[in-house]
């Protein structure tokens, strides 16, 4: 994992979003700077996963913006967007009727628009940086979900994007399984990719983020460095937060 | 016991009727029921797809399609297409009925089939979209290459099943009068058990029926057994497709 990545900032600006009458996010901005590490934490339902959903526009939100490298692309073409934007589910979504080697190869292909052979080569390229190169030939299904998971990254990172959203990637692998996912994390960190993590695992967002952000009823409560959020934080809600946690 | 014999096992009769069975009513229920299979799975995934759409316009006539087709008797729609549009439309399609059987039997077909491949592409996970999504594919590259495939593959039981009622309703379209040539496997076993009073020709044709679903149901419990047990496949060549796809998959976009 030597090569050299060109990652964005993203900006959101003032973005709402409401499901019927319920609204989810009241109005969020939330700045991660190129090659940055964000993490956000929360309790269930205070909006986080959708805030990352609004990043790529799985989600649209109903007002607001959203910046990539400082220009807007909250009207621009979603698919372009999403070439730039990485994600990785907590369910993997690794596509089942496929070789884990054709999970990779099939979005190079129909999105990138290359060749077999050259897909197959990143494809193999991005399986053995996750250390999964032999399983190529293999259904997701006969794979762990740690090794799943692993895939997804792999896949992700095989478009080349400038930036990586990971939704509680490691909240349904069984707990012995987590540390290697979160590792490969920890070393896209390191090379300098934009990340933005919504997580409950409070040592990754501790030792690994730049910041943090505390989501709480749909709004962006407390951010910071991770130590001034875990060590000092200044609102009540994320002081009861980090004690139900920690 | 000579009685039932006589009644259903004449070989006489049976032996009389075997060549046109063989030569002109296997033909004819095979070309029947195979092109409006065809013609019917086509159309049945454009309708799924039509009543998946977030569009009330495409969702709304694939609806009320479906509701029609699937509500009538079948030998009703065969009547009223096979006559009616043979009637309306003989400059363009000429007077023969037997393609109007088989746009009959075909838009039958359809609406069931369209109903099938729905609850195959709805069973497929969320995520999956949203995955391939997230990629960057479009809705319309996510659906081909990604939910129709898996959704397809899980109601393949399920399409089996209809293709075996489409075997058996191709018989129907005696109704329209067919040319002695055109005659399928009911309608040959009919006319001569009709000329001699004698049921054998009629069991003779049963027979030449299940030796086409038979082999089909058994296909049925094959196909749920892999789909059940989960085959251990092996794809080693990337791009490669599965011999379980129906959907052309990997050609899009290459």
């Amino acid at each position: 994992m030597t090569t050299a990545v060109r990652s964005s900032s993203v900006e959101l600006r003032d973005i709402h979003v409401s499901f019927g009458t319920l609204e989810v996010l009241r109005g969020v901005d939330l700045r991660v700077e190129s090659g940055k590490t964000t993490c956000i934490i929360g309790p269930s339902g205070s909006g986080k996963s959708t805030l990352l959903r609004c990043v790529n526009r799985l989600q649209e939100p109903d007002s607001g913006d959203l910046l990539l490298d400082g220009e807007s692309v909250i009207k621009a073409d979603p698919d372009a967007l999403r070439q730039r934007v990485g994600m990785v589910f907590q369910h993997f979504n690794l596509f089942g009727h496929r070789s884990v080697l054709d999970n990779i190869v099939l979005p190079l292909r129909s999105v990138k628009k290359l060749s077999k052979e050259e897909a197959s080569a990143i494809a193999r390229a991005r399986l053995s940086d996750v250390g999964l190169a032999d399983k190529a030939p293999y259904r997701p299904s006969a794979l762990s979900g740690g090794q799943q998971q692993r895939v997804a990254i792999a896949r992700a990172l095989a478009m080349d994007p400038e930036v990586m959203l990971f939704d509680e990637a490691t909240s349904a692998l069984d707990p012995e399984l987590v540390k290697g996912v979160l590792n490969l994390m920890a070393g896209l960190a390191s090379r300098g990719l934009t990340l933005i993590v919504v997580t409950h695992e409070m040592g990754f967002a501790r030792s690994v983020a730049d910041e943090v952000a505390f989501m709480d009823a749909g709004r962006i409560v407390e951010q910071g460095p991770p130590a001034q959020l875990f060590d000092e934080p200044e609102s009540p809600r994320l002081q009861r937060f980090l004690s139900q946690v920690l | 016991m000579d009685d039932f014999v006589n009644t259903f096992l004449d070989w006489d009769y049976i032996s009389q009727v075997l060549p046109d069975l063989l030569k002109t009513g296997l033909l004819n229920t095979l070309i029947l029921s195979v092109s409006s299979a065809l013609i019917g799975t086509v159309l049945g995934m454009v309708l799924a797809v039509m009543g998946l759409s977030t569009k009330w316009w495409l969702r709304w006539p694939a609806r009320v399609y479906t509701d029609i087709f699937r509500g009538l008797p079948a030998i009703l729609t065969i009547l009223l297409i096979g006559q009616g549009l043979g009637t309306l439309a003989r400059d363009v399609v000429g007077t023969n009925p037997y393609p109007m059987g088989i746009l009959a039997l075909s838009l039958i077909a359809a609406a069931y089939i369209g109903e099938i491949f729905r609850s195959g592409i709805q069973s497929v996970d969320k995520g999956q979209l949203e995955a391939s999504r997230a990629l960057g594919m479009s809705y319309t590259k996510s659906m081909l290459l990604v939910i129709i495939p898996q959704g397809v593959r899980r109601v393949l039981p399920a399409l089996v099943n209809q293709f075996i009622a489409l075997v058996k309703d191709s018989s129907l379209v005696y109704v329209l009068g067919l040319l002695s040539g055109q005659r399928e496997l009911f309608r040959i076993g009919q006319d001569l058990a009709a000329n001699t009073g004698n049921l054998s020709p009629l069991v003779a044709a049963g027979v030449f029926f299940l030796v086409i679903t038979v082999p089909l149901t058994h296909l049925v419990n094959y196909i749920d057994k892999k789909l059940r047990t989960g085959r251990k496949v092996r794809a080693d060549e990337p791009g490669d497709g599965d011999e379980l796809d129906l959907v052309a998959s990997g050609k899009v976009g290459s």
